[in-house]
């Protein structure tokens, strides 16, 4: 297109703007040249695959390869929505996350308001130090970890509900119990780490205000609710936008490292299935087809949440 | 404030007082919540097999032993796992390091074209992918099945790290330092490697900690797209047969003694596999927090 008007290269600095793309090729061409690594990983790795979301339409056959299976419009999609399993995991998504969301999005503010209050630096720093530290485990650890803490036969937690004259508990052995499990699990692994941004924006509060607000006579919790919490307002709602759209998502690790046979209820969820339906009994059509029903109301989800949070005055992410 | 008015003001120290030893005993008490569970696991690590059967161990170690973790190190198979995964790390860190620096210093630059539409490339695939089973295929088209590359190409190129790094380049390069470099003759290639990166060695170490920390511990695409190879299972993919499946004995090959109870072995099995984590992680903390806290700025 452009290509035309580079080969007449003019000096005057009036037509310089309307250079061609072979003119920035020539004088940038090193840095054409790195953009291209990393440009092929994500085409060969990101945008390769997309291509194989048509076989959630297609009757994909192994045997008969991508291109040799039979189209088969929506039937997938027609026979997944008919499934049982489809609606238990669908709904056990939401409920795991929309948990989830509740416990391990607002523990982080709460302790980053109470960390905000402790004055001794080194106190802070030890505690800080400690609590960051569950982030750091893999799920497969913190799996086996939780079994050996929480099981019914020689859990700690359990030896010790009964050296207080309790009864057992099978915490992760029965459904609901599973359920409750799961989220103090995930509150303790990521509650610490969740601070860290909240106490950055705490600690760009303007002191005066508060010196101000304790010349007007304002106790302790008048100052957090009047000065701190409104000061990380945009910062909780990016956080929750950011959380929001991955609603319909869920870690496949984490379930996975917490699931046992005795608990299907709720850990039918969507990442689940797919291994499940996909790589273990190969049926790939309909796990594609569920994981593209996933990111698409993924999107929505994000692009909703972002469009109300800017209807609300706040900022939003894209 | 000093308490010249010692009538009114005293009740009133007090109290805050209060508000702040209640405070302090809250931290504590959460702390010790996240410190006990590996306090527990380590001394059932270290007891003897009949003092865990009869639940006798708490915090301490009861009957003090190491013969768990002389089985651990005379199981081959255990340590060729922590091989595998010393040499995935590795690769996986220095092929995200370059892949991340040669989408960002590019993307940093103002004069670069084109690097809307790049960067729209890349963001993208944020908020849309193909889902695992496409992935899937695409591992298997491509022949990486049952490779060590499986575990180290398709992750390798983060969007989130390539974010903050052209942040960081954006934000901590000054322009006129690099002006001057070109007016002395430097190409790209020669500022890059001479000013940019000598002066992004924190944000370097922060993001190829991420890299390594996240490749250490993920298994999920290790239990996808390692079936067959059994001697190409990383750490993790093992610890989650040997403990949480229970699905592999532990073969043992110094001993073949008859284990009454796995529990003492499972529980040195997660404090092998966590040690290398904890022995970095006072170090590495704190520039996970400065690379959090930059990873939060809007781009």
């Amino acid at each position: 297109m452009k290509v035309a008007s580079a080969s007449q290269t003019n000096h005057s600095p009036l037509l310089r703007k309307k250079q061609g793309f072979t003119h920035y090729l020539q004088r940038d061409w090193q840095l054409y040249l790195l953009v291209m690594l990393p440009l092929a990983f994500v085409i060969v790795f990101k945008y390769l695959p997309m291509t194989g979301l048509v076989i959630a339409f297609k009757d994909y056959k192994i045997a008969r390869g991508f291109w040799g299976s039979e189209w088969a419009g929506l039937e997938v999609f027609q026979e997944l929505f008919a499934k049982a399993d489809f609606i238990k995991a669908v709904r056990n998504t939401l409920l795991l996350n929309v948990l989830d969301l509740c416990f391990s999005f607002t523990m982080p503010i709460v302790l980053a308001l109470l960390l905000n209050e402790i004055k001794s630096i080194g106190f802070k720093r030890v505690n800080q130090t400690i609590l960051y530290l569950p982030h750091f485990l893999s799920w497969v650890i913190i799996g086996a970890i939780a079994y050996q803490l929480l099981s019914e036969g020689g859990g700690v937690v359990n030896n010790l509900i009964e050296l207080m004259g309790g009864t057992r508990v099978p915490f992760l052995q029965e459904d609901t119990n599973w359920l409750i499990s799961y989220l103090v699990i995930g509150v303790w692994q990521s509650m610490g780490w969740g601070t860290i941004i909240y106490l950055a924006a705490m600690s760009g509060i303007n002191p005066e205000l508060y010196e101000a607000a304790t010349v007007d006579g304002a106790g302790r919790w008048r100052k957090v609710w009047n000065i701190t919490l409104p000061s990380i307002r945009a910062t909780i709602v990016t956080l929750l936008i950011m959380a929001l759209g991955k609603v319909m998502d869920g870690s496949f690790e984490r379930i996975y490292s917490l699931q046992n046979k005795a608990t299907t209820e709720f850990t039918t969820t969507i990442p689940v299935l797919v291994y499940r339906w996909g790589i273990e009994s190969g049926n790939f059509s309909r796990a594609t087809a569920i994981g593209l029903f996933q990111s698409v109301i993924g999107i929505i989800l994000v692009i909703s949440a972002d469009r109300i949070a800017k209807k609300l005055g706040e900022d939003g992410i894209l | 404030m000093k308490a010249t008015t010692a009538g009114p003001a005293a009740p009133h120290k007090a109290r805050i007082d209060i508000y702040g030893l209640i405070i302090g005993f809250v931290i504590i008490l959460a702390s010790l919540v996240c410190l006990l569970p590996f306090i527990h696991v380590v001394a059932k690590s270290l007891s003897s097999d009949s003092f865990v059967i009869a639940n006798r161990v708490f915090l301490w170690p009861q009957g003090f032993t190491i013969e768990a973790y002389r089985k651990i190190f005379a199981d081959a198979s255990i340590l060729r796992s922590l091989y595998i995964t010393v040499i995935v790390t590795v690769l996986f860190t220095i092929l995200g390091m370059i892949l991340t620096i040669c989408a960002a210093y590019p993307l940093s630059r103002t004069q670069f074209k084109g690097r809307r539409v790049i960067t729209f490339i890349f963001l993208f695939t944020m908020y849309f992918s193909g889902g695992i089973i496409p992935d899937y295929m695409n591992i298997n088209n491509l022949g990486l099945m049952d490779t060590i590359w499986s575990l180290i190409l398709p992750l390798s190129f983060s969007v989130f790290n390539l974010l903050i790094m052209k942040t960081s380049l954006t934000s901590s390069i000054p322009v006129s330092l690099e002006e001057s470099a070109r007016i002395d003759g430097a190409g790209h290639f020669r500022i890059l490697f001479s000013i940019v990166l000598p002066l992004s060695k924190p944000i370097m170490a922060t993001l190829a900690l991420f890299f390594a920390v996240g490749r250490w511990n993920a298994y999920q695409d290790a239990l996808f797209y390692i079936k067959h190879e059994i001697s190409l299972r990383p750490l993790q993919l093992k610890l989650y047969y040997l403990v949480i499946q229970a699905s592999e004995s532990f073969q043992l090959e110094a001993t073949q003694v008859q284990l009454s109870n796995p529990e003492v072995l499972k529980a040195s099995v997660v404090v092998f596999a966590t040690l290398p984590i904890l022995c970095v992680y006072p170090f590495v903390q704190k520039y996970f927090v400065q690379g959090v806290m930059l990873g939060a700025v809007k781009e």
